[in-house]
């Protein structure tokens, strides 16, 4: 029974993870390349998300609906990349921090005068909308399981991108030492502006996966942005496979610990103390995670620079 | 900060035998109704109800609230205390507002009441925190919707009329979640399985559903407002729950907010509600009619408890001949209640706050196939808060 249950709070833990690494991914690269801290990052996930329930309403598929969800979050991203961002790169981190909180700002409204207040209606296509015994007595649902499959293949995707490709080189280049990149002759804006779509894209094919999961609402992607944060400063800012054993451990310490905490305290514990303590430590568990690997490695467990 | 201004008056003109009904005698400036609601954030589809339903009876009347035009002067307070304070100050200090309403969330109406409480009336729409309900209770404070316990009580009641003997309860870990389940558990007299509290901001409830199929209660209970119960509600349909073991939950889960972005997943789920859209009650067809002509959209229990906060403010400026400013004579006038409410028959407790009846409703799909609450019983009759005898006001 016990084992039962890890292995299903395991794959709970890594379909939140791989989830997480798709945002937490564009935002890693965004600032170890740009050093730019894009608060609206969140903004694309959550365009995502409303253009592919849209499509996938309109159209009823919801393949389709996948596809125009990374293609908005892209798009956007560009956009965004073109008309602030790019106003940005030789200011401060505070100036930026204002300039995209001003971004969140704006896209929440518009998402709202576009979509109206009320959160809007996704859900997982027919055949996936039911359960797969994964191990005998271990019914789980199916469309967890192909969110996992979508961010494993984005993972891999991502790594093959960063490290086989001459655009990958580039970036990997631009996020150890601009300026050099800039001095052989690649232009910069171009990459820039490549990388920017690339995490868009990403954000956005989050936002769609999980819209089915979570609620379609305004301010969906603050939400989820805070853990991106999290993800990115535990596994080393401006490193994808950083980015990739963070977002897995925060989904992992993060379901462990509500799976099994109250289960420990209760034999520590009368009942009642014991419920109380779990639900404070399980909601405090990510961010215990992040202080440890601070403590331990500063620079997060795959540095940039290492 | 936003105000939006909705010169209501002007609608009037869009109904000209309204305006050629009305003696052409100098009113002079048309009463002024402050709104404070929340209209940005998550919880903007909520204060947008109560707006539209408030409004609604405004326009519906060509701009007039019992017989007399007014203005109904609309802010944002973006879920913030600090912000509903300072549009409550602006509001009563400067402006001379003296008649007040629709705060979404208690700790907004917290922090606003002493400022409003004594210039002016506040009618609550919706948030009905234990702190005005009790000795804190106040004669010009008025609460048309509930006291924020009602819907919690109702369930807990319902599923011990059920039998139900082992329930599974979850909620937010802050305030209100945990006077949630205190409210269910008042009523509920079956074993607590478990009582889970979960983050404020969780995503994600696989490890919760998990460790709901290992303890296979009878019921599951969830308070969980917003976004929150959508994200929970779907997790269980996936999960294979849904159908399994009974979702119960209060009205602000299950309501038309909520239901349109669920979808099937929310079918068979039960809950609490003082309203529901199939209530066979003359004021509720016009209710619903005209709101669904106006908005196209099905109205919300949040949309009903505008409307009702319309009507009686109306019914209460109509027996006061507009004399809003007499603190006392508009007070008492509210609280006699006189007013067709979309639930039928309505009348205030001792301490300005609902004795009524809750019902419990089924999610269905209607002959529309639209996604619905149907009821399917009552909870409570003539239901009185548990904070009432605390209240000094003379009955």
């Amino acid at each position: 029974m016990t084992a039962l249950l890890l292995v299903e709070q395991t794959l709970n833990g890594l379909q939140f993870g791989v989830m997480l690494f798709m945002i937490a991914a564009g935002l890693t690269l965004i600032f170890g390349i740009m050093d730019v801290i894009n608060l609206a990052h969140g903004s694309l996930y959550m365009a995502g998300a409303f253009v592919g329930a849209t499509v996938t309403a309109r159209t009823g598929s919801f393949g389709l609906g996948v596809l125009a969800g990374a293609a908005a979050g892209a798009l956007l991203a560009l956009v965004m990349e073109l008309a602030v961002i790019r106003r940005l790169y030789a200011r401060d981190h505070l100036d930026q921090v204002l300039a995209t909180y001003a971004l969140i700002l704006t896209f929440n409204e518009g998402v709202k005068v576009l979509w109206g207040p009320a959160p809007i209606f996704l859900a997982a296509p027919p055949p996936l909308a039911g359960t797969v015994e994964v191990l005998p007595g271990v019914p789980y649902p199916a469309y967890r399981l192909v969110v996992i499959v979508v961010g494993l293949a984005a993972a891999l995707f991502l790594g093959w991108l960063i490290g086989r490709t001459r655009l990958g080189m580039r970036i990997r280049a631009g996020t150890t030492n601009r300026e050099t990149v800039e001095a052989l002759g690649v232009d910069i804006g171009v990459l820039f502006a490549l990388v920017f779509a690339i995490g868009g894209a990403l954000a956005g094919l989050a936002g769609v996966m999980a819209g089915p999961v979570l609620a379609v609402q305004v301010g969906m992607g603050e939400q989820i942005l805070i853990l991106a944060f999290v993800v990115i400063v535990v596994g080393g800012l401006g490193s994808v496979r950083g980015a990739f054993a963070g977002a897995l451990l925060v989904g992992l310490a993060d379901t462990w610990a509500r799976a099994f905490l109250p289960v420990l305290m209760r034999g520590l514990l009368p009942p009642a103390a014991a419920d109380q303590v779990a639900a404070n430590l399980g909601s405090v568990a990510v961010y215990l995670l992040m202080a440890v690997v601070l403590a331990v490695r500063p620079q997060g467990l795959f540095p940039r620079h290492a | 900060m936003t105000i939006h201004r909705r010169r209501l008056l002007g609608t009037a003109a869009a109904l000209p035998a309204a305006c050629l009904a009305a003696p052409a005698i100098a009113q002079g400036e048309p009463l002024r109704i402050g709104m404070i609601t929340t209209l940005s954030g998550p919880g903007a589809a909520l204060g947008a109800d109560i707006r539209d339903g408030f409004t609604l009876v405004v326009k519906n009347a060509g701009g007039r609230l019992g017989g007399l035009p007014v203005e109904v002067v609309v802010a944002d307070d973006g879920l913030r205390p600090e912000n509903g304070r300072a549009i409550a100050e602006r509001m009563v200090r400067r402006d001379r507002i003296q008649v007040l309403t629709g705060i979404v969330f208690s700790n907004v109406l917290l922090a606003v009441a002493p400022v409003v409480l004594g210039p002016a009336t506040y009618i609550s729409a919706n948030a009905g925190p234990s702190q005005l309900a009790g000795e804190g209770c106040h004669p010009s404070y008025f609460n048309v919707a509930w006291q924020n316990d009602n819907l919690h009580e109702a369930v807990g009641q319902y599923v011990t009329q059920a039998n139900v003997r082992r329930a599974f309860i979850l909620a937010p870990n802050y305030p209100a979640g945990r006077d949630a389940l205190t409210g269910f558990k008042r009523f509920y007299r079956g074993e607590v399985v478990s009582e889970t509290y979960t983050r404020l901001d969780q995503l994600d409830y696989a490890a919760e559903l998990a460790a709901i199929r290992a303890a296979n209660p009878e019921a599951v209970y969830i308070f969980l407002p917003g976004g929150l119960g959508i994200n929970f509600i779907k997790q269980y349909a996936a999960a294979g729950l849904r159908g399994r073991i009974p979702l119960y939950g209060p009205g602000f889960s299950f309501d038309q907010d909520v239901l349109p972005a669920v979808g099937d997943d929310a079918l068979g789920c039960f809950n609490s509600s003082q309203w529901a859209l199939d209530l066979p009650v003359p004021a509720n067809r016009q209710f619903v009619d005209t709101f669904e002509a106006e908005y196209r959209r099905l109205p919300s229990l949040y949309a009903s408890q505008g409307y009702d906060a319309a009507l009686l403010i109306g019914s209460a400026i109509a027996a006061t001949r507009g004399r809003i400013g007499d603190r006392d004579a508009f007070n008492a006038a509210v609280r006699r209640a006189e007013f067709p409410s979309v639930r039928g028959s309505f009348r205030f407790g001792n301490n300005n706050h609902p004795i009524q009846t809750i019902y419990m409703r089924e999610v269905v799909k209607d002959a529309r196939a639209r996604v619905v609450n149907r009821t399917i019983g009552t909870a409570f009759e003539n239901h009185v808060d548990a904070y009432a005898a605390q209240c000094r006001l003379p009955a």
